[in-house]
């Protein structure tokens, strides 16, 4: 018998967005609320999962084509490097730099090297889940 | 540089990294992980020479004052053990070439191992109780990944008891740090250190004994020592060679380190009852190790027990807690580490011509093999501690000190012991090697002459170890002299 999920389906596409929105403010929020990597990685995966129960995982591998082993070890990169780069100014590993920045659209803003470290962690979180997921519902 | 200390640290990780972007360029992934372990030994050397002429170094990471932040601390002991595990993993990574199969080297077979080798490091050099044990998980969780790759049926069925008595201890580590930080509110080694020193002036020295206890439990069942080595025979059989090799020399000492740092370091004020419960569970794990040697006609199983026996004999020595003991104990572990590496690939190398790790089906080998045969033969002599090689410096110094401490029973017994440890891999090598050569199905296919070149490597250097004992003396009892007085431990990481 033939299922039709169109209202499932439909639903998906709008809450899909509210959904990887809220994860974006939950990561960017984490230094002073609530949130931060792990809890925005997890929500994006959470999107993710949402659009694989809605729809396959052809249709989910075709809109979003990322592999998510590489997308675990870029995230490792990014939290190493941002660590690691402290050694080129010979201060104590981890040790984070922060400033007032001047960007073009966006103006002045505070910027702190953690958030890089942050998106390290959101990018493993996201790449982890995914790769258990799709490994274990991969088995066709 | 002031991050030198993290070095043997970070060139792993980063190169695990690495090699998980290319997984599927299997020579790509040999030549970047043999070079990034060659280049973690020359590090580790550096650092270890570092230590020696300049003292204990420390790095507060991310600019934090030390009990605040977690501190990396490289003392004598831990750089001398960091670079042993330089040395192992390089060997066990040249090994693994022709050693373990492409199919497993396709699945992150190198970015685990050098995962592994970020743990264990890791585990040496840090400074605090709580960063000790995340260590220690990405030490496990790089084990988990290289005992179960490959899916064969007893892999999978080891894996299992392995993850569920690894997660129990590791549960029980997570509690028993949890009582101390509730009692002293410090997860910084050092500054615990002088914490229980005030609690046990004040005369609370029952919950700290309690504790000390419980850590006891929680790394005995890491380091595989009696009652809680069960696990270990059976996990240590499933993986093939060089991962055996890895696991045999590494983990188990990691939980020997963390009871020889927490003892001398956190629990020393307290003098009694611990030292006498862990010389009772050294000796046991030196007879119940040796029983388990004798016993089995299977070559694997030999070497597996005596991995148990060794625990014991430099427990022991940690347990008499004298000068002379402690060097012994040093001695022997980077001793043990070195020979039981080189025992593994050795017995390795046995399974990949015969195809049987049973010792009544191999025999007559020397024959064929002579360079093989003659490498196990002084392997086997150092593991016993015959005078010109490695193991004898470290039990000789190490059995004057139990004798010092007044512990003659156990010095007795790691004396009988070093008697049944000779027995067993003479038994290899009579039955296996002497006797009427054999011919084995697929022996052809043995790449020997290219798996011979990391254990030779690491007997060389076992035999150097031995003879040039005058020559790392020194730094020996610059280790033992830290764990005596861990009131230099304790200045150098608070500065005061």
């Amino acid at each position: 018998m033939k299922t039709n999920d169109l209202i499932l389906q439909t639903a998906t596409k709008i809450v899909l967005f509210i959904i990887v929105l809220f994860s974006i403010y939950i990561f960017f929020a984490g230094h002073y609320t609530p949130g931060g990597g792990f809890v925005g990685g997890l929500l994006t995966a959470g999107a993710i999962i949402l659009l694989l129960l809605a729809f396959d995982m052809k249709t989910v591998a075709k809109i979003l084509p990322i592999n998510y082993m590489t997308m675990t070890a870029v995230g490792l990169l990014f939290a190493i490097g941002t660590a690691a780069g402290a050694l080129l100014f010979n201060v104590p590993f981890l040790t984070h730099a922060f400033g007032d920045v001047h960007l073009p659209i966006l103006g002045e803003m505070a910027l702190h090297t953690a958030t890089i470290f942050d998106l390290g962690v959101f990018l493993v979180v996201v790449g982890v889940t995914m790769t258990i997921i799709q490994t274990i519902g991969g088995d066709e | 540089m002031i991050n030198f200390l993290l070095l043997p640290i970070l060139i792993p990780l980063i190169t695990g990294v690495l090699l998980m972007f290319i997984n599927k360029h299997v020579m790509l992934q040999r030549w970047v992980a043999s070079i990034s372990a060659f280049v973690t030994v020359i590090i580790a050397a550096m650092l270890a020479h570092k230590v020696h002429t300049e003292g204990i170094q420390t790095l507060n990471l991310s600019n934090w004052d030390a009990p605040f932040g977690i501190t990396l601390v490289s003392d004598m002991l831990s750089a001398l053990l960091v670079l042993t595990t330089s040395i192992i993993s390089f060997a066990c990574i040249i090994f693994s070439f022709r050693g373990i199969g492409q199919e497993r080297e396709k699945f992150n077979y190198y970015a685990s191992m050098s995962f592994l080798i970020v743990g264990v490091n890791g585990a040496f050099t840090t400074g605090d109780i709580f960063n000790l044990f995340v260590f220690f998980e990405v030490m496990l969780m790089s084990s988990y990944v290289l005992i179960v790759l490959g899916g064969t049926k007893i892999q999978l069925r080891e894996s299992i008891k392995y993850l569920l008595v690894n997660v129990i201890s590791s549960a029980l580590f997570v509690i028993a740090v949890g009582y101390l930080y509730s009692v002293t509110g410090t997860l910084n080694m050092a500054h615990l250190s002088e914490r229980i020193a005030s609690i046990s002036a004040d005369g609370q020295l029952g919950i700290i004994t309690v504790i000390g206890v419980l850590f006891m439990i929680v790394f005995g069942l890491k380091g595989a020592v009696f009652p809680l080595f069960f696990w270990l025979p059976g996990s240590y059989y499933a993986p093939p060679a060089p991962v055996m090799a890895i696991f045999g020399a590494l983990l188990t000492k990691v939980g020997v380190y963390s009871i020889t740092r927490t003892y001398s370091l956190l629990f020393y004020h307290e003098g009694g009852t611990i030292q006498a419960l862990l010389g009772v569970m050294a000796v046991l794990s030196i007879i119940f190790g040796v029983i388990g040697a004798i016993a089995y006609w299977d070559i694997k199983k030999i070497i597996i027990y005596n991995i148990i026996t060794a625990v014991g004999v430099i427990l022991a020595g940690v347990a008499s807690m004298n000068e002379d003991a402690l060097a012994g104990s040093v001695f022997y572990i980077i001793h043990d580490m070195i020979v039981k590496a080189a025992l593994f690939l050795l017995v390795g190398i046995m399974i990949a011509i015969t195809g049987t790790s049973n010792l009544k089906q191999i025999s007559g080998l020397i024959k064929n093999y002579p360079g093989l045969a003659w490498t196990f033969f002084i392997a086997s002599l150092a593991l016993a501690g015959i005078p010109p090689l490695s193991g004898f410096v470290g039990k000789l110094l190490l059995i004057k000190g139990v004798f010092d401490a007044e512990h003659y029973w156990t010095g007795a017994i790691i004396l009988m012991s070093s008697l049944f440890v000779l027995f067993s891999v003479m038994k290899i090598f009579i039955n296996g090697f002497w006797g009427k050569p054999l011919t084995y199905k697929g022996e052809e296919k043995a790449p020997v002459r290219q798996l011979m070149a990391a254990p030779v490597i690491l007997v060389i250097l076992a035999v150097v170890y031995g003879v040039g004992a005058d020559f790392v003396f020194p730094y020996i009892s610059q280790a033992a002299n830290i764990l005596v007085n861990p009131d230099l431990y304790i200045d150098a990481v608070l500065k005061e």
